[in-house]
């Protein structure tokens, strides 16, 4: 039976690591992801999973050492977090070619430099062309619920590819949470046991990673893409199965008093939890506001989106990285790029904003959505610009 | 996939196998590497001491022990390095140029 | 540890691991020390191969060399992949999803920059963590697979693409990174270096390793026509003058125990080993003063080893 447990959320994640039973976790502490490896290197010492845990010397080798156990048949887990994933990175982008379904925790955290623990984004945006499944979550209870199905996801023979999970560094992993946990059965009924559609083992010989020839790689690439478009109807799938089961379900785009709203805000990750507050208020000084919770990033849920932003005039996204020296941040870039079509009906804004864990506050959230409304009016987006940033 | 590929360039991104794998071990044996070859080793059965340091040194494993435990040199293969007529202890092994 | 069978030129394993139709260079001292190696140990094993000559030559799609399961991830962790190979067989083994009794060889092969340079870290790491497999690596001192760059591994007076002699130098300038000793210290059940040049040794050898419980480490020495510029008839001669030079002699370590394999009365001047090579033509009398002298101190001190932790 399910219980509901107060509990850091990093061990949250950890115990659903741990009830999808694992076999190989291997990682490199990085702050502010070490409670979620030390939690499971404690349950590995207790006996409580039957794992191999590889305390490796470098993220580099983490992600190395999983895609060699991934491609050896194991359930495989790392978790990393800001320059532990740019360390990795090489690996991240050859983990998803190899198509090797290894289930990655990132506890977004700012790259440097200068060096910053904090939260924000720019981790996640220096690997958003890797080819993994990606997606965030918002609080407590959806980490723990992402990580389960990542790895049915991630496992799904139609899928085959790697599953990665973000969750705001400290803003989500170090806060104390009410998290609703499965039941090792109902896991088990939920996520079959991991089948590899193609293994290393002795007796069926197979060649893992040749080389690449001009006459081939435009093809091995073209299948990997396909497979990562194709999967949306696959976590759409497995998200749904898992709402029916336990009754919360996730949405590739979440959304927030959308319906008769004119202009939204747009946030990735802890940040929807402020900006429902902003949207709240909004609604009490008479405005039309709404929130989208963009949850699915990898693949880029088009239709999803498409519908979510039907209604609207202005939209402004909090980016939480900088592209730099072009228009604007990842996201905003992105959105104008998916929203091409309606470019004379949505103004987009986009605001820089919460770097490396600087507080953005309700007031400020509600000012992106002023300055939006004030765009729309003279029917002209402003340029990107900095939230908060002293000048 | 089905292995020979007769043309790389007629392999679709459906016929590929996960992760571009090749699933049938050893393939390179479609790769013909004789025509590399500008003098092809020939074996004087007569002195030989069957000492198999042709077959050991060779570094394409081109060359097999027959039933009789004489070596036999596979030409689809051997790419005429040279290295079995230099280390033969028998000295039986002659370097002979191909003839183009 | 089982007993294990020698391979003697009556005992020769019969089994081919790599396929012909690689595309290694004609006369290529490092397919020949894969293919004894491999040979040796038979077929229940799974490679993880770093990024490299033996990488390119043996997997150019759709013609793989392999006929054994073989995984190429990149260039600097070879050591971390076999890890994560060796890992997955230990808990699926434990979970009953591999045969208990199986025993499955993992190897990584590394050339010598995929080892003494960029997955130096990983192959320390992988030692320390003490994972059951093998580690050889292939030593052409060299990048040879990106046109004979210099690397850690390259000898003192080597000329290379990116060390050349020219009139203010005679090339490599540094001394060649001692990886056997460094696996040494990471008080591994064994370490051993060979040559195919000694097939039998290098097979047994590999043999061994494979068959101790825990990490092992193989250095060979793989001559490289191309690269040291040679006949290509010339690997299996210079693999045996280096023996007998002393430049690399044949040892192993078991247990801290050292064991010089290929003994001999007296050294053969360097100056036999540096002229077969074009790599070192360019060298005078004064240079090769220099590497006889550090070649004997090397070997003395070898010798030393031998006699005191032998």
């Amino acid at each position: 039976m399910s219980k509901r447990v107060g509990i850091e959320v990093s061990l949250g994640v950890s115990e659903a690591v741990k009830l999808c039973n694992a076999d190989v976790v291997a990682a490199y502490p990085i702050t502010p992801q070490t409670h979620i490896v030390e939690h499971l290197s404690e349950l590995v010492a207790n006996g409580e999973l039957d794992a191999e845990f590889v305390p490796v010397e470098s993220e580099h080798s983490a992600m190395s050492v999983c895609c060699g156990s991934s491609a050896t048949g194991a359930r495989t887990y790392t978790a990393t977090s800001s320059q532990g994933l740019a360390l990795m990175s090489e690996i991240v982008y050859i983990a998803s070619s190899m198509r090797l379904p290894i289930v990655m925790t990132v506890a977004d955290r700012s790259l440097s430099g200068p060096i910053s623990i904090w939260n924000d984004h720019t981790d996640a945006m220096s690997i958003r062309d890797c080819g993994w499944i990606q997606y965030f979550v918002e609080n407590g209870q959806e980490a723990f619920d992402a990580h389960i199905m990542a790895f049915k996801i991630a496992e799904d023979h139609r899928v085959i590819l790697p599953v990665m999970v973000h969750l705001d560094g400290f803003i989500l992993t170090h806060m104390i949470e009410p998290i609703e946990f499965l039941s090792q059965e109902e896991v088990n009924s939920f996520l079959p046991e991991f089948k590899p559609a193609l293994a290393l083992n002795p007796d069926k010989p197979v060649t893992m990673g040749p080389v690449g020839v001009p006459e081939i790689y435009t093809e091995v690439k073209k299948a990997q893409e396909v497979a990562l478009k194709n999967s949306k109807s696959v976590i759409l799938e497995v998200w749904k199965e898992f709402g029916d089961k336990f009754g919360r379900y996730f949405n590739p785009v979440e959304t927030y008093k959308i319906d008769d709203a004119e202009i939204a805000l747009l946030t990735m990750g802890s940040f929807g939890e402020p900006a429902m507050l902003a949207v709240d208020e909004l609604r009490k000084e008479g405005e039309k506001a709404g929130l989208i919770k963009l949850r699915l990033w990898r693949p880029f849920p088009i239709e999803e989106f498409l519908e979510a932003t039907n209604n609207l005039k202005g939209l402004a996204v909090v980016d939480r990285a900088i592209t730099y020296g072009t228009t604007g941040g990842p996201v905003a870039i992105e959105i104008r790029n998916v929203l091409y079509e309606k470019k004379d009906s949505i103004i987009i804004n986009d605001f820089i904003a919460g770097l490396a864990g600087r507080d953005v506050r309700i007031n400020q959230f509600k000012q992106m959505y002023y300055e939006t409304k004030e765009a729309v009016k003279n029917g002209k987006a402003n340029e990107y610009k900095f939230i908060g940033v002293r000048e | 996939m089905k292995w020979p590929i007769k043309n790389i360039n007629e392999i679709k991104w459906q016929d590929l196998e996960l992760g571009g794998a090749i699933t049938e071990p050893g393939t390179s044996k479609y790769y013909k590497t004789g025509d590399w070859r500008s003098f092809r080793p020939e074996i004087d059965r007569s002195g030989c001491i069957k000492c198999y340091f042709c077959y050991v040194f060779c570094p394409e494993g081109a060359i097999t022990i027959r039933e009789d435990g004489f070596t036999e040199i596979n030409y689809d293969y051997c790419k005429g390095c040279g290295i079995c007529a230099k280390e033969c202890k028998g000295k039986v092994i002659k370097m002979v140029e191909e003839e183009v | 540890m089982a007993t294990i069978e020698k391979i003697t030129a009556k005992k020769l394993p019969k089994e081919e691991i790599l396929s012909y139709g690689h595309r290694a260079c004609q006369g290529c001292g490092e397919l020949l020390s894969v293919r004894l190696i491999t040979k040796a140990i038979g077929p229940d094993m799974i490679i993880a191969n770093a990024t490299g000559c033996l990488e390119i030559v043996t997997s150019s799609f759709p013609d793989s060399a392999w006929r054994v399961p073989w995984i190429h991830v990149a260039f600097e962790n070879a050591a971390a992949v076999a890890s994560g190979v060796e890992s997955a067989i230990k808990v699926l083994k434990r979970k009953g999803k591999l045969p208990k009794d199986r025993n499955i060889t993992v190897l990584a092969f590394a050339g010598d920059g995929g080892t003494a340079d960029i997955g130096l870290q990983a192959l320390s790491g992988a030692l320390e963590r003490g994972h059951n497999f093998v580690y050889v690596c292939y030593d052409n001192e060299a990048y040879m697979n990106t046109g004979i760059q210099r690397s850690s591994s390259t000898p003192f007076g080597a000329s290379t693409t990116t060390s050349p002699a020219g009139k203010k130098s005679i090339g490599q300038h540094t001394k060649k990174k001692n990886l056997p000793e460094i696996a040494v210290a990471h008080g591994i059940p064994y370490v051993a270096t060979g040559c195919p040049a000694y097939p039998y040794d290098l097979m047994n050898k590999a043999r061994k390793a494979a068959a101790i419980e825990g990490p092992a480490y193989l250095h060979v020495f793989s001559p490289c026509p191309t690269g040291w510029r040679t006949l290509s008839d010339d690997a299996i001669e210079i693999g045996r003058l280096a023996v007998k030079t002393g430049v690399f002699p044949l040892y192993e370590v078991e247990n801290g125990k050292y064991k010089l394999n290929v003994k001999s009365r007296e050294l053969i001047p360097v100056e036999e080993y540096l002229k077969t090579q074009g790599r070192f033509r360019h060298l005078k009398e004064e240079h090769i003063k220099i590497i006889q002298e550090e070649v004997n101190k090397n070997y003395e001190l070898l010798l030393k080893k031998c006699e005191c932790f032998g």
